[in-house]
């Protein structure tokens, strides 16, 4: 348990307030039911998603240090929180170019001093991914203790894509032995659900990749990769697939369409964020965490199983 | 899983003759195969710097050809032809040509980071084949991708007003790739979106079209990263020998 991650500098991102919407209203949510305190980040801008990174790795780095400038050095923050995986993943290497790399510092440096803040220096504050907020600032006990309409008799695949785990040197406090999360099988989202009363079904495509970089570029390779993901997870005997990452969210429904439309393969599994279904264990209503807003019919699986 | 291996022999140069006697002796069909020589003469040894000239590709003279990039590929799993340890071996050799038989796919890897997670070298091969798309379209091998398209809507949204509005991008980047935005799918999509989605949230998506989200005093922000993206593209077109402006 992390006494300082009760109350955090939260960083939603563009996502979050564009198709990612019901990922805030269900975090936030999450966060109030459980006294989980978030302080948005002020006047924040995009971390620089991978688009960025394409054109120039180092214009990445400098906005999200941006980001984590304004927490430390003017809400004196020590954590921050990012729920979206590119965002958490950003953050995490910008920290790490900054702690390792020269020529990142000196860009960084050289656009904030014209940009008119406070550089960021690494170490000023700890990045952490809306599953850490959760899983060590409450823990699994508590949340067992507030659960008021478990989960149960819900076959959950819980998927945690690409950016949350990889590349590992950007993760340097994971892999740590136990309590930490793994990055071959990371098991956060799955222990916060099993709390939550779910069952956690056997899933081997958790970190596989939905092809989010090229969602709308390339969208047959994403089709395909997405069919293989819920393909997947409906062979393991998911009802649900539970999400932590605003892209791979869209992109699993997006493509879930598109494969029904355009190859004529249909899947049934449904898509939830990970804060979606907490909120339903913790006895919140659908609205409240904006079931309604998922292109899957969510709903209809939660009412299925007794639990909307 | 064993290392996907690129044969060198191209299908074009396997001659087969149906009909075959050769000093009274038949050798139709398999008997009489023999592979074309080629003899590669066009090395353009310039390419690997090149490429670790930009960024992403710094690491391309780590690698050691052990395959765990194209064993772990998302992409070539779906497609054998793509091969991120064949095209580092084609850029470390300097075979240019050859590299560029595979040019119109090089674009689509999906930066899912599972090679740069294996890679016992720290080649970091997802950037070198980001590297390799840019030194094929600023070399004029190739036209931009749509990914790069793509990159350069967002890039510019957040350089112009430090956020992005999904739709504006989404907009963008089918009007720049000449997509027409009621594609079936689309219409489907946002067709179930629609059947449930409250009529206020739905004033408040519009009104976020409308009102640009944007981070307050982002000027000079917006002219520093401007000058320091321009001076960076200068030096990476320099070092691939082009003119200074496209």
């Amino acid at each position: 348990m992390k006494p300082e991650y009760q109350r955090v500098a939260y960083y939603p991102g563009c996502a979050l307030e564009g198709t990612g919407h019901a990922y805030n209203q269900s975090t936030r949510a999450v966060g109030k039911a459980l006294g989980l305190k978030l302080d948005e980040v002020k006047n924040w801008n995009c971390c620089g998603a991978m688009e960025v990174k394409n054109k120039d790795p180092k214009v990445q780095t400098y906005l999200s240090s941006r980001v984590m400038s304004i927490a430390a050095n003017e809400m004196g923050a020590k954590v921050v929180m990012a729920p979206c995986n590119g965002c958490y993943h950003n953050l995490k290497k910008a920290e790490y170019d900054l702690a390792h790399d020269a020529a990142s510092r000196e860009v960084v440096d050289r656009i904030s001093q014209k940009a008119g803040h406070a550089t960021y220096t690494a170490g000023q504050v700890e990045t952490i991914h809306a599953l850490d907020w959760i899983k060590d600032g409450i823990g699994e006990d508590e949340l067992k203790r507030r659960v008021k309409n478990a989960l149960s008799g819900l076959k959950v695949a819980n998927y945690y894509g690409c950016m949350y785990t990889r590349p590992r040197h950007i993760f340097p406090e994971k892999d740590r032995g136990a309590g930490s999360e793994s990055t071959s099988k990371p098991h956060f989202m799955d222990d916060l659900l099993a709390a939550a009363g779910a069952e956690n079904v056997d899933f081997p495509l958790k970190t596989a990749c939905c092809g989010g970089a090229h969602v709308l570029s390339d969208s047959d390779t994403s089709t395909k990769l997405v069919l293989n993901i819920l393909r997947a997870a409906e062979a393991a005997g998911a009802d649900v697939i539970a999400t932590e990452c605003p892209t791979c969210h869209s992109g699993l429904e997006m493509h879930q369409v598109r494969a029904e439309k355009v190859l004529g393969q249909k899947t049934r599994v449904k898509m939830l964020y990970f804060t979606q279904l907490l909120g339903i264990a913790l006895g919140l209503s659908p609205r409240s965490v904006s079931v309604h807003e998922n292109v899957s019919d969510a709903l209809g699986a939660l009412k299925e199983k007794g639990l909307a | 899983m064993p290392i996907h291996e690129q044969s060198l022999i191209r299908p074009e140069n396997l001659k087969t003759h149906d009909k075959l006697v050769l000093d009274g002796v038949d050798v139709s069909g398999h008997w009489s195969t023999f592979i074309e020589p080629r003899v590669v003469t066009d090395y353009n040894e310039r390419i690997e710097e090149e490429i670790a000239a930009l960024p992403g590709g710094e690491h391309v003279h780590r690698c050691w050809q052990c395959g765990s990039c194209t064993n772990s590929c998302t992409v070539h799993a779906v497609n054998p032809d793509f091969n991120p340890r064949y095209w580092i071996y084609l850029i470390r050799m300097g075979m240019e040509s050859e590299l560029l038989r595979d040019k119109d796919i090089i674009w689509q890897c999906v930066s899912c980071n599972k090679c740069t997670y294996a890679c016992p070298r720290d080649v970091f091969p997802e950037g070198v084949m980001k590297a390799t798309s840019h030194w094929l379209a600023l070399k004029g091998h190739t036209p931009k991708s749509k990914s790069m398209i793509f990159d350069e809507e967002f890039t510019a949204q957040v350089v112009q007003t430090g956020k992005i509005e999904e739709g504006r991008v989404i907009r963008g980047f089918f009007a720049k790739t000449g997509q027409p935005l009621l594609q079936d799918w689309l219409i489907e999509m946002a067709k179930r979106v629609a059947r449930r989605l409250p009529f206020r949230l739905g004033i408040l998506m519009g009104l976020a079209a409308i009102f640009r989200p944007r981070t307050r005093g982002w000027g000079k922000a917006r002219e520093a990263i401007t000058e320091y993206v321009e001076a960076q593209e200068s030096r990476q077109r320099k070092a691939l020998g082009l003119e200074d402006k496209p």
